[in-house]
């Protein structure tokens, strides 16, 4: 009877904790309320394609510094101003440069990053061309001239004495 | 020829090490700022020290402004503090403030407790104008010319060693210009000498 009771006791007190840490979770990040379940997926996109600019690795959604909160505010706003996506990047584009983009555009700057990498297999697959089709040794250069044949069955001959 | 392609693996790794090396002294938070050469962003904001007075971007004074975003929760505000009350000081730059994303009552309690080394203060609380400026945290420190155009951003605190590294160069060449501008005649006189 008396275990019966703890179990209860621990199980209640589980409950509670996870009842009180997830209620501690929900608070700790901004809710935002949106009418329009469309305007809520560009909301989300728009978050995760954003980068974070003072925590690097992370982008916007992912964030919780003050900075971050801000720009999903700005995000938010600018949503409910009615503009476009595009619009919404390059208003951030223009305060915190091409490193808020998680997928930056395509410019002689980014030339490498956006191309290096099918340069690099290019390469890889033209190497690999380059060393199959290389012409085989020719058989004529390994075989032996008549003397050096006949040398070769003496020896052998030699050998099976 | 051939020779060389054995030597090609070792070539690129070389190549590639150089290129990894150079990666370990940049520091990547070092963003450049979009808004060098783009002008001061239009604000319309609060002095700290006085709610009832707005603050707009022609508020703003001097030939060579140095904008400086500070918050008393900022540590490194702290740090750099007795540099720019000697920059202040000095009468060579206007210095003013932007306090950002603050309390009020800590903002003014902060300034007393300290030296104030500011024209003024703008109080952005929400941290709007922080946005348009490209602002990720404090401090950061922008220079900004007559024409109220942004020339430098710097992000990280102020010191002697920055100072004399990256703001003087700039200041420099702000007055430089700001003297050919004053004296075109002088100009004038040389060209028509040529």
């Amino acid at each position: 009877m008396k275990i019966n009771l703890m179990c209860q006791t621990i199980v209640s007190i589980t409950l509670v904790y996870l009842m009180a840490t997830s209620t501690v979770l929900a608070r700790s990040s901004d809710t935002y309320e949106f009418q329009n379940p469309v305007t809520e997926k560009r909301f989300n996109e728009l978050n995760k394609e954003l980068r974070c600019p003072k925590c690097q690795n992370q982008n916007l959604a992912d964030s919780n510094s003050p900075i971050a909160k801000d720009l999903r505010r700005e995000v938010y706003d600018l949503l409910h101003q009615g503009k476009a996506d595009i619009e919404i990047m390059n208003y951030m584009v223009a305060r915190y440069g091409e490193f808020v983009l998680y997928r930056p555009r395509v410019s002689s700057l980014t030339y490498v990053l956006w191309f290096g990498p099918a340069a690099l297999i290019l390469m890889g697959v033209l190497v690999v061309i380059f060393i199959i089709r290389r012409k085989p040794i020719a058989l004529k250069d390994i075989e032996l001239s008549e003397a050096q044949q006949d040398k070769l069955k003496a020896l052998l001959k030699d050998k099976d004495l | 020829m051939n020779k060389l392609i054995r030597f090609l693996p070792l070539i690129l790794v070389l190549a590639l090490g150089l290129v990894l090396y150079r990666g370990l002294s940049l520091d990547p938070k070092d963003i450049p700022s979009a808004l060098v050469g783009k002008p001061m962003p239009e604000f319309s904001l609060t002095k700290l020290t006085d709610e009832s007075q707005i603050i707009t971007k022609d508020d703003l004074k001097g030939n060579i402004i140095l904008l400086n975003v500070w918050g008393t929760w900022c540590v490194y505000c702290k740090y750099e503090h007795p540099y720019l009350v000697d920059i202040a000081k000095s009468g060579r730059v206007a210095l003013y403030g932007l306090n950002y994303k603050d309390d009020r009552i800590a903002g003014k309690q902060w300034l007393k407790d300290y030296e104030d080394p500011y024209v003024f203060s703008i109080f952005d609380e929400s941290g709007r104008l922080g946005v348009d400026l490209g602002v990720t945290a404090a401090p950061e420190t922008f220079v900004i010319d007559a024409s109220a155009m942004i020339r430098m951003k710097h992000v990280g605190p102020i010191d002697a060693r920055v100072w004399q590294d990256k703001f003087l160069p700039v200041i420099e060449m702000i007055e430089s210009e700001q003297q050919a501008k004053q004296s075109p005649t002088q100009d004038q006189e040389v060209n028509s000498e040529d």
